[in-house]
């Protein structure tokens, strides 16, 4: 079992799903969130938090599958996100851009 | 007076109940800017509430959370008093002249019921009493449940039947190795069920199973599951809510549902049938559980507030037990308001209220809060809500310095309450370990309070 964060948190991290994570697995960057998998549960509880539906769990579809790799490598090497923080600066139209 | 919230004054909160709700909400408080101590009560000597024996034994994962609640243990602020029960050894009164804030996180530990006759026949049985038996929980060591029948039945259609369902279905050699309890493994294996039926009073749009619990119910060894396609075939209403963005993760229950429905005739020794738009009516039996009365009903309403009516026609089925896993209630305590109607504490985001009243210094986080929802990440998000609402109320409380439990362990030792500290449950949890790895489980849970006592006395 894998979740993983993908493309769509870019320029968006909303954070809604770092307050329901039981285990705090999710690091971030100045642009996205990543989920460490060595730490995830796979319990799912921050799939329906995110705005712009941007955490799968298995199966991954295709064109996601490479985010398996990303959130593994980058996770553990960046700061642990645990509390709601600001949105990316303009993620509301990127939201909208998306199509939510 | 030094300000409340100092090295010098700091705040004195006592959390009553050791499960996520009561970890997170101790996580929250000691994230915050204010100085806090925190005092953990619970009744039981072990810590964390159903991570410990409510998850079911064969999800090692989902008790992970644990860890997490170790480093929380782990923080000089933190003392944790197990053994005790906060309304019985010791009051909230008394509590309240201990500490500036009392924060509730006692969990729903109640079912609700069924309210039909035959309820209370022998062979009719709570969910909760099955999952804390088969997970050791000294309130339940001691049920008996008869599994001599063929026919097994569940009533509800949350992730907890479906714990039921599965752990029913397994096979001994699928549950040997988990840190189930020895004695409910041994009735496990004389087991003679072989049709478990789980059912639902309304239709499979609506179930509460997440995808991830149900589809494990096509993975056993020995079980097949059966979905009848007719059941799965949805009215406007349902298609509608299943067409709802918000219900993105529901449609892949839906979806597992409709996998089912499509596979060849069982062929395993067991069958695990999925059943919808039935409610049980009554329990009928010579003096004890034989038969089960169900109504056919149909969904009325608009989308997303469907209700279940009855259509008049109904069956039977033979069944020698039941497990009813409708929902959950909290138990109250003395000196805290009560909504008998919800079976929570009353409270507005999480301040405990009596009418309109805020009564100052008194909390409620988790399941005691919202009502049994969600699952163990949810409490996170719901217990910083509640310790937000405490950190805005500080300034408006008594400066006045507390002494937390050192003001409570006279009254403790004068009623003969053994009080087990962190450091106490550490020695319990190795020697369950080391009981656990001498046959090959992760753990042997301890399932008296005698048991976990006597690990204390003999060290």
């Amino acid at each position: 079992m894998t979740t993983v964060v993908t493309d769509n948190c870019k320029r968006c991290r909303f954070t809604d799903c770092v307050t329901v994570c039981p285990v705090a697995c999710f690091h971030g960057d100045e642009e996205m969130l990543y989920i460490d998998p060595e730490v995830c549960i796979d319990c799912s509880a921050c799939i329906p938090k995110c705005p712009v539906e941007a955490i799968y769990e298995d199966p991954i579809p295709e064109d996601k599958q490479q985010w398996i790799e990303i959130n593994a490598e980058r996770a553990p090497g960046l700061p642990l996100i645990q509390d709601k923080q600001d949105p990316y600066p303009g993620a509301e139209e990127r939201q909208k851009e998306l199509g939510f | 007076m030094s300000k409340l919230g100092t090295e010098q004054n700091p705040v004195r909160a006592a959390i009553v109940g050791s499960g996520p709700s009561g970890f997170y909400a101790t996580e929250a408080l000691f994230r915050s800017e204010p100085v806090v101590l925190v005092d953990m009560f619970e009744r039981l000597p072990s810590p964390f509430g159903l991570v410990r024996s409510g998850v079911a034994p064969d999800h090692p994962k989902l008790k992970q959370p644990i860890q997490v609640y170790q480093r929380i243990a782990d923080t000089p602020q933190f003392r944790f008093f197990g053994n005790v029960t906060v309304g019985r050894d010791i009051s909230v009164e008394q509590l309240l002249a201990c500490y500036h804030v009392v924060v509730f996180t006692c969990g729903a530990e109640t079912d609700r019921k069924l309210g039909i006759a035959g309820e209370d026949l022998a062979g009719s049985h709570t969910a909760t009493e099955f999952v804390g038996w088969y997970n050791g929980h000294p309130d339940y060591r001691d049920r008996v449940f008869d599994l001599s029948h063929e026919n097994a039945v569940v009533i509800g259609q949350g992730n907890v039947a479906v714990d039921v369902c599965r752990i029913l279905s397994k096979t001994v050699d699928e549950l040997k190795h988990t840190d189930i309890a020895q004695h409910a493994l041994e009735a496990l294996a004389e087991s003679k069920i072989r049709n478990v039926y789980m059912i639902g009073r309304r239709g499979p749009a609506q179930a509460k199973f997440t995808h991830t619990e149900l589809r494990e119910l096509g993975e056993l060894a020995d079980c097949d599951p059966v979905v009848d396609p007719n059941e799965l075939e949805l009215n406007p209403a349902s298609r509608a809510e299943l067409e709802d963005r918000s219900n993105r993760v529901q449609i892949k229950s839906y979806e597992v549902l409709k996998a089912f429905a499509s596979r060849p005739p069982p062929t395993r020794h067991r069958r695990c049938y999925i059943q919808f738009l039935k409610s049980p009516i009554e329990l009928k039996g010579e003096g004890r559980l034989q038969r089960l009365v169900l109504m056919r009903n149909r969904l009325e309403g608009e989308p997303s507030h469907q209700v279940a009516g009855e259509t008049g026609e109904t069956e039977e089925l033979a069944c020698g037990v039941l497990f009813r896993s409708i929902g959950y209630r909290g138990v109250p305590i003395a000196g805290v308001p009560f909504d008998e109607r919800r079976g929570v504490f009353p409270n507005k985001d999480g301040r405990i209220v009596e009418g309109e009243r805020i009564l100052p210094g008194l909390y409620a986080a988790g399941w005691i809060k919202r009502g049994p929802t969600g699952i163990i990440g949810t409490n996170r998000e719901d217990s910083v809500a509640t310790v937000n609402s405490l950190l805005a109320d500080l300034p408006s409380f008594e400066a006045t310095v507390k002494p937390g439990a050192d003001g409570l362990m006279a009254i403790l030792r004068e009623r003969g309450v053994r009080v087990v500290s962190y450091t106490d449950w550490q020695q319990i949890d190795a020697a369950e370990v080391k009981r656990g790895a001498a046959v090959d489980k992760p753990r042997e849970k301890f399932t008296s309070v005698q048991e976990m006592l006597a690990v204390l006395t003999a060290s």
